[in-house]
């Protein structure tokens, strides 16, 4: 499984496609289950690069386990949350209901 | 120190204008991230996992308390509130917005600082001996040519586009405290029989994926010759360098397989062609440069000896930090002081915007003004009267920059890893912040001795740990992160490279493998004089391989 990842432009935010747009957190990332929708994200990735929207960006493996996503590898899971040893920094620093909004 | 002459100011507006354009240019949309990305690295501008990182440029080092406090601003108003000094002296920004990196610029630009040249494959910044101007075992202050190679190496259009980047240190002392040989060229100022100064010249160190001590090419180079001697050092290199591989495209790899006797013919051969042209440095303009690294007029303050007794008597705490953190000074009333940005189980080398701000402060009131960005990550003020250490020492104590660390096992240089860096294959800030709280007792620390303990995430070294006494190198292995220990490595007038002692080990295991190696050096040194190095260069590594997998070969 997999879903894209990038970086916004302009502020280097650390984003993932979902639902139509980029999300600040990877919660709600839309998720390829097969080559298809691997396709299908790529072109994507590649059209909001294009659009000067994001940079840097690339498909990467993920598990879903009770409906959340978790990026397989540690560099992806510290991107997805923050520095390890700064929980006041990064993703995991703001709040649940703002995350999921 | 060095202020900006019209030139300068003119030069560093025009790249703040020029690279502002560019960025809003970016922003717009008319130029691709292709044509970008080498524009924005020329800018100290990185992409890493979280955001943008902007790396700016601390010449040699070398900062006043207006500066340092423009950086506690930006770190405050651009970024979240802290900045990372690196090992290249440098300072970074973690969480910059690519649109406020123009205005940072600005900001830098009125406090003569800029980011040039930190990125890119070219002639980066010069880094000097962090106690220079200060040292009692120096021959001359090195910064006066570190700030002459700087004004030549400044967007020079022949050495812009080199096979890699390209890196100078200077010292000045016998004693070698900025890592020369560790560097592409290394200058070691010196004096000839007649008095005269001269450099030492070494070329073809650095770390990385391969390791190269550099070799000494000349033994003596009058410092008039400074500039064309590099110049010709770059233009072999530039000439023969290669650029099919990146990985060996450092002057490291021509230099090894050229043979040293081979590339110093080359190098002497080519400035034999210009030694005599217009890159010889008039005696003028070098004392013109050397004056504004006079020294502060540093007067007589006999009353230290008696208030640094009286207020050891006070207390133990900070009579340890005077042991450890205070180093002699040329002028007999001053001291040298380390500031540890190596807090008990902090990240190495990070300082909040508010510590930046009394740190600065205290640079003003106590310290004529001036700062030193050390590469072990900590910082300095180089010149403190003896009678007034323990007032800067009550200050540090309020704002928890007062560990009394510094060469102890927890001044740890740590690259920050994985945890910010896209280059990086393991975390190395935690690993640091283990092996810290581990060590945490400073008494514990003391017994042990002098012991240099360097972390980086992956093989790029930028943690320095192959010149470790002990060397960590963390990797990816099957998805998990395992760390490589070295051992014996040293960056000082002996340098030396670590060898790797076995098999890594997890990040659960790392923390007990490295307490394991202090217990066996412990339990083998002569006497407490003999350190950690010392002692790895006596027995070797039998007994730390044992100490550490003798087990293993038993259960096997």
């Amino acid at each position: 499984m997999k879903v894209l990842t990038a970086n916004r432009l302009a502020d280097g935010e650390a984003v993932w496609y979902a639902n139509g747009g980029w999300a600040e957190t990877i919660d709600n990332a839309d998720v390829a289950h097969d080559k298809a929708a691997e396709d299908r994200l790529e072109a994507i990735g590649a059209t909001a690069s294009a659009n000067n929207e994001v940079v840097d960006v690339n498909l990467i493996d993920v598990t879903v386990a009770n409906g959340v996503v978790e990026p397989v590898r540690l560099r992806e899971k510290i991107r997805a949350a923050g520095p390890t040893n700064r929980n006041d920094l990064g993703k995991q620093a703001r709040p649940v209901a703002a995350r999921a909004a | 120190m060095y202020r900006y002459d019209e030139f300068d100011h003119d030069f560093v507006q025009a790249r703040v204008a020029e690279f502002s354009d560019q960025v809003a240019r970016r922003l717009a949309g008319e130029i691709t991230e292709d044509q970008f990305r080498p524009l924005r690295l020329m800018n100290g501008v990185y992409l890493q996992l979280h955001a943008y990182m902007l790396r700016i440029a601390v010449p040699y080092g070398t900062l006043n308390s207006k500066q340092l406090r423009m950086l506690g601003h930006i770190a405050r108003k651009y970024d979240k509130g802290y900045g990372h000094f690196t090992t290249r002296q440098n300072i970074q920004f973690n969480w910059p917005a690519l649109s406020d990196i123009p205005a940072i610029l600005a900001d830098l630009a009125s406090v003569e600082m800029h980011a040039i040249q930190t990125s890119g494959n070219c002639i980066r910044n010069v880094t000097a001996d962090h106690f220079a101007g200060a040292a009692a075992d120096e021959v001359a202050d090195p910064r006066p040519y570190a700030e002459i190679l700087r004004q030549w190496s400044s967007v020079h259009p022949e050495f812009s586009f080199l096979p890699r980047k390209f890196k100078i240190a200077v010292t000045g002392a016998e004693r070698d405290r900025a890592a020369i040989q560790t560097h592409d060229i290394g200058l070691h100022l010196k004096k000839n029989a007649a008095g005269e100064l001269g450099f030492a010249v070494y070329v073809g160190g650095g770390q990385g994926r391969t390791p190269m001590i550099a070799k000494k090419i000349r033994d003596f180079l009058p410092e008039a010759d400074l500039l064309s001697y590099c110049t010709a050092i770059l233009r072999v290199y530039n000439l023969y360098g290669r650029r099919d591989n990146k990985y060996k495209a450092r002057i490291k790899i021509l230099v090894h397989e050229t043979g040293v006797e081979e590339i110093t013919r080359q190098v002497e051969a080519e400035w034999q062609e210009m030694k005599d042209a217009d890159l010889k440095l008039p005696e003028a303009d070098i004392r013109a440069i050397d004056a504004y690294f006079a020294p502060p007029a540093l007067v007589e303050r006999p009353e230290g000896d008696e208030a640094v007794k009286l207020a050891r008597l006070d207390s133990k705490s900070f009579s340890e930090w005077l042991d450890q953190n205070v180093v002699t000074h040329r002028h007999p009333d001053y001291a040298a002081v380390t500031i540890s940005l190596k807090g008990i189980g902090e990240a190495p080398g990070d300082a909040s915007d508010s510590q930046m701000e009394a740190v600065a402060d205290l640079a003003e009131k106590h310290a004529f003004d001036e700062l030193r960005v050390s590469h072990e990550q900590n910082l300095i003020l180089p010149h403190v009267a003896r009678a007034d250490l323990k007032a800067v020492y009550d200050a540090l104590v309020d704002i928890g920059l007062a560990t009394a660390n510094s060469n102890l096992i927890s001044d740890i240089i740590s690259c920050p890893g994985l945890d910010y860096c896209a280059l990086a294959t393991a975390r190395s800030i935690p690993v640091a912040q283990e092996i810290s709280l581990r060590f945490a007792s400073l008494e514990r620390q003391r017994e042990i001795g002098e012991l240099k303990l360097k972390i980086s995430g992956c093989i790029n070294a930028c943690g320095h740990h192959h010149v470790g006494h002990i060397g960590i190198l963390g990797v990816e292995k099957k998805g998990a992160e395992l760390y490589q220990v070295t051992l014996g490595g040293s960056a000082d007038e002996n340098t030396s490279v670590g060898e790797i002692i076995g098999r890594g080990f997890s990040s659960a295991e790392i923390t007990d493998a490295i307490e394991q190696i202090v217990e066996t050096y412990l339990g083998l040194r002569l006497d407490r004089t003999e350190k950690f190095i010392d002692a790895y260069r006596r027995v070797g590594p039998a007994p730390f391989k044992e100490a550490l997998y003798a087990g293993e070969a038993k259960a096997a």
